[in-house]
């Protein structure tokens, strides 16, 4: 076995060398795209080489280095943070693959810079899951914002650099004004007594500070809120603007950042921060966050209505995609152990079902050039592959047996079952449970229309003018891959269930 | 190693060495060897500095103190070196040597060759007076020496002329206002020398502690004299520190001057005043007279830095310069470093203390970087960068990442100096100064990439003239700064040492 520590070194910095052999390979794209691949594969060996460890109870760390006094870049692998390692460096080598196609396919420029920044993400990705302490969160909270801004303003045109700005304009207003006013707010509480620490503890680290008076509970509140709208990643209504905006990024980079990686992390550090430094028990003794579960449903419903009429395909996809997070969000909001569970068994779920969907959308784009759901009619009969795919990824979006979407909502509902004391009483579980219903409806309300477009209309007559095929075969290999894991997670989901139980007992 | 007689020598010598060597550029009157002279000067001033920083922080006081011609206290001149001043000190040095080494091209460029002899020797002294003024520890002989750094700096701005006359206008501007400042610290030093019948700093400390302990009493002493007094002293340094609204004569003086010369005054110069500023308010007056007396000149302080963060940074947005962003984003830097000094925690004069080197570091570099693109493309408008992320990957790179340290992203040294400064508002209380220094950070988001967004988005014009990344020693100083700012955003454990050490001496914590 490798030793963890080597592991954990390997897997953040593997991407960082990674990236400086494929700038080194500019000259030849067989060579970059080797490095590509098995750096992907290698990273994720070296992440998947910490899990047997993990569910054993163990907990790997490693320490790099003091910035300032007292303040260390460090790392610890914990469950939660092991699941969203898991997911986003797994699903990085189909992506990998699917790049391959898409940029080849589609003769996009600057190739070589977009297969530099992308592991650069993964390694800020990796080092988010992995961070020991608040500081670590938050510093590769932002090289994961600066690393995936290149790629988002990948075609350079008008459009893209407007985007851009809107892109870095709120993530990094969120982060700055909220998230490190917080984080530096609970430095100022340490000299006080008020927090135990920056770094994650089971339990949190105000639960003495509060008990002791060194902090009060409307600081605590306000720092909680701070954290949730500072982690604008997490796209929870009313900061959600820069997701749509970043769809005018190629395919992959949406498919796997902005449905996978980056906005997985922001509802990764949500969970993260409500269990290790707010505490799930601390917030409900202490009557904080309740409006979380109302800011949360809302996200929910309006982005599914805001979906509902979008044309653009990727627009619809990102709406789906603002909706799905907060039920991650809603999870964490109930406060209850097993409501937590089904929040990190939807970072999962949601994962391969939308990256599944954006790979199709772009396969469409790459044979056929449509962008709009309008021009999808009868689609399925020349690409069986993309639309069968694109099929499974709406189910599970859905939440019907037997995807793996429907998994997560069981463990949601059971959650909100569970919930029973929240401090809002009985009105709270109501509202959830009618949100959770709605929203499925909405949700196929959205989909499935696009479904029965694709395969039970006719290709229209200006269509039948323009015969395509399938897409390339590393884009319909690259899809076929995360339609039947999500499928097939449905059956088999032992490792992320098994995780997500170990983050539901170190909640309880 | 070094010899001891000659190491016990160090604080005189990091003075005389330039002043000698630039009379000796001038009067020997050769073309080629003033750079040289100047670059050997800066370089032992340099290694003297470093190894006087060291061997303060080594002393177990905290103090390194030479007397001049062996004169006692507080007869003669004493050079006294703490954290505070030994940072600085190293500040000035290492700026001075990089941008020396950037200079040799650079002003070639801009300056006529019949004067560059000339041009070094003024180089020269306007380090005497900066290093001079850092170090010592008596307050007439600070005056005489801000005196010297001056008329050199308004010499230096006016060499810009050969680019652009606009520079004779901003040095005449910096001229009046830079001696209108400089006569309010004269004054103000009189009024303290009025009281206590002493010009060494120390000296004036114990004798002003002794006539502050009849302030409770109903016979007060001089307390009219010593707070107008402070006050001359207070407003006189803010114009030479750009404190807001005093801040006029700099932008025009950054931007016409030449690119060195804004490179060496952003980096050391406003610098050299925030270090006046704290010494006399911490070290002389004292705070409990400075903000505790009759005027709360800390409160006056945070609203002007306020003012400086939010307004500065603004105009910065709205400048179409590159030179001229930079000078306001200078504005709103030097309104961090205020703030700082003004909670009156040690956090917070940590931040300013850091602040002072950290922002040297991405500042000087950032203006190297333009002097790069002003030493190919004759000027440093806006849409003069259009696309030349292409064509200087590695200067537009260095002020990319300059421009990220501006902004407070994590892993730059100007997010060291925002940790400290944010903490140390939240402690004292100043919530709304902790929103306004992230505000600030957003605000230079905008103006810095408003920049990145021209150099890597923008096309380059039809038929504009092809150009080249710049000679290797104008590379070389950039990015050892840049890189510098950088290294100390990953590891600022050195730096926090010291300026913590700097902020616990000036706050009287025992070491």
């Amino acid at each position: 076995m490798i030793p963890p520590e080597m592991a954990i070194t390997l897997a953040l910095g593997l991407p960082i060398l990674g990236a400086l052999l494929i700038a080194m390979s500019r000259g030849v794209p067989n060579l970059r795209e080797t490095f590509t691949l098995l750096t992907a594969v290698a990273t994720f060996g070296f992440v998947a080489s910490l899990y047997p460890a993990v569910i054993n109870g163990a907990q790997p760390t490693l320490d790099l280095w003091q910035v300032l006094p007292g303040v260390k870049l460090s790392f610890r692998v914990e469950p939660l943070g092991m699941v969203y390692a898991l997911v986003a460096t797994l699903l990085w080598i189909p992506n990998s693959l699917y790049s391959i196609g898409y940029m080849r396919g589609n003769n996009e420029k600057h190739q070589t810079r977009f297969y530099v920044c992308f592991p650069l993400a993964i390694a800020s990705a990796v080092g988010i899951a992995f961070a020991e302490n608040l500081f670590t969160m938050f510093v590769f909270y932002e090289t994961l914002t600066l690393s995936t801004f290149p790629l988002v303003t990948h075609k350079g045109n008008t459009d893209a650099v407007k985007s851009g700005r809107i892109y870095l304009g709120i993530l990094l207003t969120t982060s700055v004004c909220f998230q490190l006013l917080a984080l530096l707010w609970i430095v100022a509480l340490q000299h006080t007594g008020g927090v135990s620490g920056l770094d994650f503890a089971s339990g949190g680290i105000f639960r003495e500070g509060l008990a002791a008076g060194a902090v009060t509970p409307a600081v605590f509140g306000l720092l909680f809120f701070l954290y949730i709208y500072g982690i604008g990643k997490a796209a929870l209504m009313p900061v959600h603007r820069w997701l749509p905006a970043a769809m005018v990024a190629p395919t992959p980079v949406s498919a796997f950042l902005h449905a996978v990686a980056v906005v997985k992390a922001g509802v990764f550090c949500v969970i993260k921060v409500t269990v290790y430094v707010f505490g799930v028990e601390t917030l409900r003794e202490y009557g904080q966050g309740g409006w979380l579960l109302y800011a949360a449903g809302a996200t929910i419903l309006i982005a599914s209505l805001i979906a509902m009429f979008q044309d653009n395909l990727k627009k619809r996809l990102a709406y789906s995609t603002i909706s799905q997070l907060s039920y991650v969000v809603l999870g964490v909001a109930l406060l209850t152990p097993i409501s937590i569970m089904a929040a990190t068994f939807h970072i999962v779920a949601h994962a391969f079902g939308k990256i599944t969907l954006f790979f199709a959308a772009g396969s469409i784009y790459t044979a056929a050039h449509k962008t709009q759901i309008s021009q999808l009619d009868g689609i399925g009969r020349r690409m069986p592959w993309t639309m069968g795919a694109f099929t499974i990824g709406t189910l599970s979006m859905i939440g019907v047996p037997p995807v793996v979407g429907f998994v997560s909502k069981w463990f949601l509902i059971n959650g909100v079952i569970e919930s029973g004391s929240l401090p809002g009483g009985h009105f709270d579980e109501v509202f959830a449970l009618v949100v959770i219903l709605f929203s499925t409806l909405l949700n196929a309300g959205y989909f499935l229309p696009i479904v029965y477009r694709a395969f039970f209309r006719t290709l229209s007559d200006e269509d039948l003018k323009h015969p395509h095929g399938e897409a390339p075969w590393a884009i319909v290999t690259a899809l076929t891959f995360t339609a039947t894991l999500t499928l097939f997670f449905f059956f088999w989901n032992q490792p992320a269930a098994t995780l997500a139980e170990l983050v539901r007992r170190a909640v309880g | 190693m070094i010899p001891d007689q000659l190491q016990h020598q160090i604080p005189a010598l990091i003075v005389l060495t330039p002043l000698v060597l630039g009379l000796i550029t001038a009067l020997i009157g050769r073309r080629g060897l003033g750079w040289w002279i100047a670059m050997l000067a800066s370089l032992l001033v340099f290694a003297g500095s470093i190894q006087l920083l060291i061997d303060v922080m080594h002393s177990g006081t905290y103090t390194v103190s030479y007397l001049m011609g062996n004169w006692p206290v507080p007869y003669g001149i004493e050079y006294r070196i703490d954290p505070l001043n030994g940072g600085v000190l190293c500040t000035v040095a290492l700026i001075s040597a990089a941008v020396t080494l950037f200079a040799r091209r650079s002003v070639a460029s801009e300056v006529s060759r019949d004067r560059l002899h000339f041009f070094y020797a003024v180089w020269l002294f306007c380090q005497t007076g900066l290093l001079g003024i850092t170090i010592t520890g008596d307050a007439f002989n600070l005056y005489v020496l801000l005196e010297i750094s001056s008329l050199a700096t308004y010499t230096l701005v006016a060499m810009g002329k050969g680019r652009d006359r606009r520079a004779l206008t901003a040095a005449i501007n910096y001229l009046v206002l830079g001696t209108i400042g400089a006569s309010f610290i004269l004054l103000g030093i009189g009024f303290l020398y009025m009281v206590t019948g002493t010009l060494n700093m120390m000296d004036m400390a114990e004798r002003l502690d002794a006539i502050y302990i009849t302030w409770g009493t109903a016979e007060p002493q001089y307390q009219k004299t010593v707070l107008t007094g402070f006050a001359f002293l207070f407003v006189g340094v803010s114009l030479k520190l750009a404190l807001f609204p005093l801040h006029t004569w700099l932008p025009n003086a950054y931007t016409y001057a030449p690119a060195a010369v804004s490179a060496l005054l952003a980096a050391t110069a406003t610098k050299v005043g925030a270090y006046i500023s704290i010494r006399f308010i911490y070290t002389i007056v004292g705070t409990d007279a400075a903000f505790r007396g009759a005027i709360p000149t800390h409160v006056f302080i945070m609203v002007s830095a306020g003012m400086a963060i939010l307004l500065g940074s603004y105009l910065a947005i709205k400048q179409d310069n590159v030179k001229k962003i930079l000078a306001y984003s200078s504005i709103a830097q030097i309104g961090y470093i205020a703030l700082g000094f003004a909670l009156d925690n040690k956090n917070g004069l940590t931040a300013a203390v850091i602040h002072i080197f950290n922002h040297a570091l991405t500042k000087g570099g950032m203006f190297m970087a333009l002097g790069v693109v002003a030493y190919r493309l004759g000027n440093t408008r806006l849409q003069d960068l259009r696309g030349l992320g292409r064509k200087l990957p590695v200067s537009m790179g260095a002020f990319t990442a300059g421009g990220l340290g501006l902004i407070g992203v994590p892993l730059t040294a100007g997010f060291v100096s925002k940790w400290y400064l944010v903490t140390g508002a939240i402690e004292a209380g100043r919530y709304e100064m902790a929103a306004i220094v992230l505000v600030g950070s957003l605000l230079a988001v905008v103006y810095v990439w408003r920049v990145v967004e021209t150099i890597y988005f923008g096309k380059r014009d039809e038929g504009a003239p092809n150009v080249q990344e710049a000679p290797i020693t104008m590379l070389v100083p950039m990015l050892l700064l840049i890189g510098a700012s950088i290294y100390f955003g990953v590891d600022a454990n050195t730096t926090s040492w010291i300026a913590e050490a700097a902020a616990e001496t000036l706050l009287g914590v025992q070491p």
